[in-house]
């Protein structure tokens, strides 16, 4: 047995491995997708995955199985915490359900394909440069994408404004209309206490070229984090004034705003 | 009985492996004339080949000898030849010419084979990249002006004169037996140089496969810009293991530092203007021209890193 199938036999849980090579994905030969997701890195990325999601962050989700199980889907949730955590819970919890499992893909910052290695380890586990490009070509092949409409504005927030939602972009909602994605709300609770912020250096930012450089402790906080799926939203694909799409839009902030409410009302202690 | 006239086509860029590919599908049903301006090659004894600079005039002199029906340019210099300025010259200048005289004389059909690298590399390019997306290119690096222009060019006479019937094909890495660019370089090679921390997505296409989808877009007659690319995918650095080439990792950052080791260890190989398309990836979306020409590549990505694999020290 070689060194590489060794770790992985100690690494993968059989079963891990078996239900990924269940998921249909649309794959090249070699096991690469066009935006670099590999199935071998998946299953180490979703072994590890399992640890963090089961043991550290001991995560409850509630409705996963509200997302359709097959089709374009976009799953819309609150952004949090300073490090794309809830993105790799909110994939994991998809992933990994009983029923129907899919591989989500997630939208990443601009700014994560410079930085080397992790780059193609993002895009190897299944996360994609957030371009509007790479989501319609997501949605058109029948793929369930994970957009933070906040972007940096939710990671880089404050601790003092936490479950506070910043501005929304409007780009998902044409995407969802175009191609008559529905959207799945989510409301996430808990990231926010996983790197609490106090501040953000945005010299220092600006000198690394980094969206933002926090002022918080250097280690990531065990919170218990609960995800809260809300019900399908579908929004037909009439051509509508930007106005009446920024009403859409407040429509699945407001779901959202009410699935945190939900959350935070059921979470009975912080760790 | 009046006899059916065989189609005559001038092929450029004869020297170079795809060329004869294209000319050895295509001699038995057409008359063929061969020109490139690098070298002269035997072709055998029913098609006449020279070695012609686009710009002298004796060139026009072919147009009037040989009577051509179509035109398959193929004769790009590839950017990792002959200095700037001549590149310029013989691509913009030259492509220029040979567009001029196809009009004069009243060719019906253009193929012109074009790059992937017109898109040019950089971190923020989605997947898929289809032929509306803006050429990027010039604007990363004054090495592959050339090639961008090149393309201008022909877009211009393809709206220009729509009776020349234009089709200009952007091909994703072309590799194989016989081609002799940076990509196919780089996978022959016992040892090739990475970007640490970088192994962007890449499509290759066998040459076998390109050579039918010139040969297919020259039969039908339908203008456009087509990429030409199989709907698979691999890393840079994968492909490289799949084919035994041992990987030297460089140092990425500070961004200076990559190009200065290069120019330092003469790696001619791994060109430092096209540093970029080995750090982000440029992957195009060939599914136009697979569903509007019916082209499918028949050599899977195993079959071509076997070749290199096999073919390490070549004879």
């Amino acid at each position: 047995m070689s060194l590489a199938s060794f770790l992985k036999s100690r690494l993968i849980p059989e079963d891990l491995e078996q239900h990924v090579n269940r998921i249909r994905k649309p794959i090249g030969t070699l096991g690469y997708d066009p935006w670099g997701y590999n199935n071998e890195a998946i299953k180490y990325g979703l072994a590890l995955t399992r640890q963090i999601y089961e043991k550290y962050f001991r995560v409850q989700a509630h409705g996963v199985e509200k997302i359709p199980s097959e089709g374009p889907v976009l799953i819309i949730a609150n952004h949090s915490g300073q490090l794309p955590i809830d993105g790799l819970l909110i994939g994991y919890a998809l992933a990994s359900r009983k029923e129907n499992p899919r591989m989500p893909r997630a939208m990443i910052e601009r700014f994560f394909p410079t930085v080397p290695w992790l780059g193609n380890l993002l895009n190897e586990v299944g996360a994609v440069l957030g371009d509007p490009v790479n989501c319609a070509k997501m949605l058109a092949n029948d793929e369930a994408v994970i957009v933070f409409p906040e972007g940096i504005r939710g990671s880089g927030k404050l601790y003092r404004d936490r479950y506070e939602l910043k501005r929304f972009g409007n780009g998902f909602m044409h995407l969802a209309m175009k191609y008559k994605a529905p959207i799945v709300p989510v409301g996430v609770v808990g990231c926010e206490e996983t790197i609490p912020a106090i501040a953000n250096i945005k010299p220092l930012a600006r000198t690394l070229g980094i969206p933002y450089a926090p002022v918080a402790l250097p280690v990531v906080l065990p919170a218990k984090v609960h995800l809260n799926f809300g019900d399908p939203m579908y929004f037909d694909d009439l051509e509508i004034p930007e106005e009446q799409v920024t009403e859409r839009v407040e429509k699945v902030k407001a779901e959202i705003s009410r699935l945190i409410d939900k959350g935070l009302s059921e979470r009975k202690r912080l760790f | 009985m009046t006899q059916h006239r065989r189609p005559h086509i001038l092929v450029t860029g004869a020297a170079g492996a795809l060329a004869q590919q294209v000319i050895n599908q295509l001699r038995d049903h057409c008359d063929l004339v061969a020109v490139d301006f690098r070298e002269q090659v035997y072709l055998g004894d029913d098609i006449p080949s020279y070695c012609i600079d686009f710009n002298k005039r004796v060139f026009e002199d072919l147009f009037r000898r040989y009577e051509f029906d179509g035109v398959i340019h193929l004769g790009r210099i590839m950017s990792s030849q002959l200095t700037r300025m001549r590149r310029y010259n013989a691509n913009v200048l030259g492509t220029q010419k040979l567009l001029d005289l196809s009009h004069k004389y009243g060719i019906k059909r253009v193929v012109v084979l074009s790059t992937f690298h017109v898109y040019g590399a950089v971190a923020y390019n989605p997947a898929l990249i289809d032929e509306s997306a803006p050429l990027k290119s010039a604007g990363l690096s004054a090495d592959l002006v050339d090639s961008v222009e090149l393309e201008n060019l022909a877009n211009i006479y393809l709206w220009r004169y729509p009776e020349l019937n234009i089709t200009i094909l952007r091909p994703c890495n072309i590799v194989g037996p016989g081609v002799r660019n940076t990509i196919s370089t780089l996978l022959a090679s016992e040892r090739a140089p990475v970007l640490a921390g970088f192994s962007p997505m890449m499509q290759f296409i066998h040459i076998d496969d390109m050579a039918d989808a010139i040969v297919l877009a020259y039969k039908r007659p339908v203008r456009g810009v087509f990429n030409v690319a199989p709907q698979d995918w691999v890393a840079y650095q994968h492909a490289l293991k799949l084919c035994n080439c041992k990987r030297i990792p460089i140092p990425s950052v500070p961004p200076a530092l990559p190009s200065l080791i290069l120019r330092t260890l003469k790696l001619r190989s791994f060109p430092s203007y096209l540093m970029a398309f080995f750090k982000y990836p440029v992957v195009i979306d060939g599914r136009a021209f697979a569903k509007e020409f019916g082209f499918s590549p028949k050599r899977p990505l195993k079959e071509i890193f076997r070749f290199y694999r096999d073919n390490k020290k070549p004879v």
